[in-house]
């Protein structure tokens, strides 16, 4: 077992890293570990933990901003929020259960460094988007900070953006803050039924060129469908497309109304109502359509999980290509821009299908869940051109010369 | 304000240097006579000046590629420039320096429907781009005051927002790729048509880094689907503090403006004498709220706004009822920069933002500053967000006054800092925040800063002398200081 370091106070964190740099010793960045799977294994003899920088330090709902310790459990804070009837926009996932953990476990910081977001990132934005300052100490021994309490702020570099899924390798958190917006009072769901990708893309582009403001559109295959906790979902045995509109009643009354009618022509039309709409949503958001059996098979199986972004109207030859190539499960989010994808089966994960597949579309594939030996082989993030992968080498020195901080969580060295 | 030391070894190598660009950039496209550079000599900062040595204006990516090759190579320094538009001078000539204008990059090169963005040359105006797509439709939502003449590329630069953006975000919420060019001539593409690439946010730290880590060429931004609908309310009020306080309850009863602008007294006339708006003369605030939205949802909304205005003693409340009406209530805002400019020789517009909880605080204080420094000030503010901007009356013929506007200024952003908020809320830092950076930020952040800097241009030849009050070399910022013999853990020895 590491040794952990659990720091109360941004100033015992920096005495910690201050002394592992002394001794260039790494250490291993975590919070409570609940994502700890998900990126390159770091098999660390240290651990700093940020479990007790713990607490909302401020929050003001009229402000819209909430500021907190990166250990402050994504619980608590939602239960604040639920309070003042607001939230965190871009609808933060709890990946516990996919990646073979407990629900409920993960923290602000882990969010934020991870740079997530759920179905909502289409119209809000990720955790980058809302994240307007932070304090945390680099690889040198050094706190700084960056950013403010305010949106409107363009005074020096925006390090938030470079500390958001950089997954605690530039940086210890020791203090985020964030934007918060009002929740809707209402969601509604419409659902199409669309046997294929092709038009279900259709459907969904068609929603999201409207003007009614939609505020997530999925696809899930029959598959996917069918393990949904909603029953209408489970029981239609067929494909479908959702599409969520958000807001006030009669706004979203007369929405829902018009998305029916304009997207009739692609498929049977079905509606869910708020309770079942943040049920589905939430299976979405929480990738819990790719099936379950994860947590037996997770050590030993050959099942991997993607998650992969690319331009959305991509979508429907991506996935015929993947499906051409492998085992694999899927659904589709943020308007078909995300493809999340279990792989059966592969001994590199589909690693080499995936990244081919992918040189024509652009993106990013991510390996959110894979052995740790086939982690330790295949690239979890996706390989950058040169230039960039240079830059990112720049970006690791400027913060944490000595190769300190999650060394090699992303990236060989990085 | 002091810029960097001229390098006299450019300065005498300057024919030669001509040269070498006309090799790269054949025809007219290098400028090298005075009374052609002098065009170039400042951006939308006028109070600053300076020639440059060579202006440059290529057209394609790789004619840049090469031109900062060569300057690489030969230790001499750019300025990028778009539109030059730039309140904060981050456009202002260097003597030693090669302007870098991007003026003929000004094609739109894809229009994608199916993933509903654009891309665009970096010169293309920020209003080109929503009129490209307008007909269908759709619009570009980051929309700065000067968008019929700011160029997107600077917009990347700044990180530009306007006042839609509580609501739909600033530029880095609606990039969503961009090209561009290193100092040492490498071309690099970050982000795409997709969301959220991973590995580290490049995009993200390019966005509002004011041209000091590289030459944009192409940019992908997401349009978004026109509002159904869209209608405004005037109000007037008593005071400031109660418009501050109809603020905080709109957005206290979770409703998100598309557009939140607040002006002070001196502003309302200002703007009244010069377009005749309509605006109430005898309120000390005016509020004017755009709902916009789905036509059901806006009507509702407007009646709670309307009663939330009530509640906090509105003297006046205006509805729209036609586009024409809402026009008209945004006239007199969108012209207050101009109309302060007929009643005053010269103004100077502050950018500060700041938690809006401490407006009136914030409004009499700067009343204040403003006896004290003998000079008269208007404000408009985007209410929503926070950011404000005080324009500073002065008289640039009567000795002194610029001096003392740009002291008062500064003792304005001073304030904003001390309440919680920032020196910059949309304008940049440029040169003429530079120097009050120390206000904010800790020698140890500013370093941190520059060393994001440096691993983007390690010779610091892009846009030096700007953003940052005190230039490092990247050797020295680079080093690591270990600071032993502070363990407080007894665990620690034994790493």
């Amino acid at each position: 077992m590491p040794e952990k370091f659990d720091p109360e106070t941004t100033e015992d964190v920096r005495a910690i890293v201050a002394d592992a740099l002394a001794s260039k010793t790494p250490l291993e960045i975590a919070g409570t570990g609940s994502k700890r799977a998900i990126g390159r294994a770091v098999d660390l003899n240290y651990v700093l933990s940020t479990v007790r920088l713990s607490g909302v330090s401020l929050y003001e709902p009229d402000e819209l901003v909430l500021r907190a310790g990166p250990g402050t459990p994504m619980k608590q804070i939602q239960l604040q929020l639920d309070q003042h009837g607001q939230m965190l926009a871009f609808e933060p996932p709890d990946y516990g259960p996919l990646l073979g953990g407990a629900a409920g476990e993960g923290t602000i910081g882990g969010i934020v460094a991870g740079n997530l977001a759920g179905p909502r990132r289409i119209k809000a934005g990720a955790a980058r988007d809302h994240f307007l300052g932070v304090e945390a100490v680099s690889g040198r021994g050094e706190v700084f900070k960056s950013g403010g309490r305010v949106v409107k702020n363009v005074t020096g570099y925006d390090l938030c953006k470079l500390m958001a899924g950089s997954w605690g390798t530039l940086g210890v958190m020791t203090q985020v803050t964030v934007k918060v917006l009002p929740a809707p009072e209402k969601t509604r769901t419409v659902l199409i039924s669309c046997a294929d990708a092709g038009t279900a893309i259709d459907a969904m582009t068609r929603a999201l060129s409207s003007p009614h403001d939609v505020s997530a559109a999925a696809w899930m295959p029959a598959p996917a469908a069918a393990r949904s906790a909603v029953s209408y979902v489970a029981a239609a045995h067929t494909a479908l497309a959702a599409v969520r509109v958000e807001g006030i009643g009669s706004s979203v009354d007369a929405r829902c109304d018009a998305l029916r009618d304009e997207l009739s022509e692609f498929g049977e039309i079905e509606e869910l109502h708020t309770h079942n709409s943040l049920k589905l949503w939430s299976e979405i958001r929480d990738v819990r359509l790719l099936g379950e059996g994860f947590h037996e098979v997770a050590d030993t199986g050959d099942d991997a999980i993607w998650r992969i972004s690319i331009p959305p109207a991509e979508a429907p030859g991506l996935l015929g290509r993947l499906h051409a190539g492998l085992e694999m499960d899927a659904f589709l989010d943020w308007g078909g821009g995300l493809i999340w994808a279990r792989v059966t089966g592969m001994v590199d994960a589909g690693s080499y299908v995936i990244r081919r597949a992918m040189v024509s579309t652009g993106g990013h594939a991510l390996l959110v869940r894979a052995r740790d030996d086939q982690r330790a082989v295949e690239p979890v993030f996706h390989p950058e051109a040169a230039g960039v992968e240079r830059l990112t080498r720049n970006i690791k020195e400027a913060f944490d010369p000595e190769r300190i901080l999650n060394p090699g969580r992303m990236f060989d060295g990085i | 304000m002091r810029m960097p030391d001229p390098d006299r070894d450019v300065l005498a190598r300057r024919g030669e240097i001509i040269a070498a660009l006309r090799r790269i950039v054949p025809g007219e496209g290098v400028i090298a006579e005075e009374e052609e550079l002098r065009a170039y000599e400042c951006d939308g900062l006028t109070a600053y000046r300076q020639l440059p040595m060579i202006v440059v204006l290529p057209e394609t990516t790789q004619q840049i590629s090469d031109i900062l090759k060569y300057c690489h190579g030969s230790g001499v320094k750019i300025v990028p420039r778009g539109a030059g538009t730039s309140l904060s001078g981050g456009a202002l000539p260097l003597e030693d320096g090669i302007t870098l204008g991007l003026g003929k990059f000004n094609r739109i090169l894809d229009i994608d429907y199916a993933n509903r963005c654009v891309t665009a040359q970096p010169g293309v105006t920020n209003l080109a781009i929503t009129h490209a797509v307008e007909a269908d439709g759709f619009y570009y939502a980051p929309d700065p005051s000067s968008q019929i003449a700011c160029s997107i590329g600077g917009n990347v630069a700044e990180n530009s927002g306007g006042v839609h953006c509580l609501k739909y975000g600033l530029t880095a919420n609606n990039l969503l790729g961009i090209e561009m060019v290193l100092m040492d001539g490498e071309t690099v593409r970050l982000g795409g048509k997709h969301l959220d690439s991973g590995g580290y946010d490049l995009l993200g730290i390019v966005t509002g880094s004011e041209g000091l880590l590289g030459v944009i060429t192409e940019v992908t931004v997401r349009m978004l689907r026109k509002p159904a609908t869209a209608r405004a309310l005037l109000i007037g009020f008593p005071s400031s503090e109660s418009a501050g306080d109809c603020v905080a309850q709109i957005i206290g009863a979770g409703i998100i403006p598309g557009g939140m602008e607040m002006m002070d007294k001196p502003a309302i006339h200002a703007a009244e004498a010069f377009v005749n708006a309509g605006y109430p003369l005898d309120a000390e605030a005016l509020l004017i709220v755009e709902l916009d939205g789905p036509e059901v949802e806006v009507d509702e909304l407007i009646g709670r706004v309307e009663a939330i205005a009530r509640e906090n003693q509105a003297d006046s409340v205006r509805i729209s009822t036609s586009e024409a009406e809402r026009d008209n209530f945004w006239a007199g805002r969108k012209a207050a920069f101009p109309a302060v400019g007929r009643i005053s020789p010269d103004y100077y517009c502050m950018d500060g933002t700041i938690p809006r909880h401490r407006l009136s605080e914030v409004l009499t204080r700067m009343t204040e500053l403003s006896e004290h420094y003998d000079l008269r000030v208007a404000n408009v503010f985007h209410a929503g967000d926070g950011n404000l901007h005080p324009l500073i009356l002065y008289d640039a013929n009567k000795p002194g006054e610029l001096e003392k506007a740009e002291d008062f200024g500064s003792d304005i952003l001073r304030l904003c800092v001390e309440v919680g908020g920032v020196l910059t809320g949309e304008h940049g830092v440029g040169v003429e925040k530079r120097d009050l950076m120390g206000e904010m930020f800790t020698e140890i952040d500013l370093n941190q800063q520059q060393r994001v800097k440096c691993a983007f241009d390690p010779t610091q030849q892009l846009n030096p002398g700007k953003v940052f009050p005190i230039l490092h070399r990247c050797a020295e910022l680079g080093r690591v200081h270990i600071h032993s013999g502070q363990t407080r853990f007894p665990d620690l020895p034994r790493f």
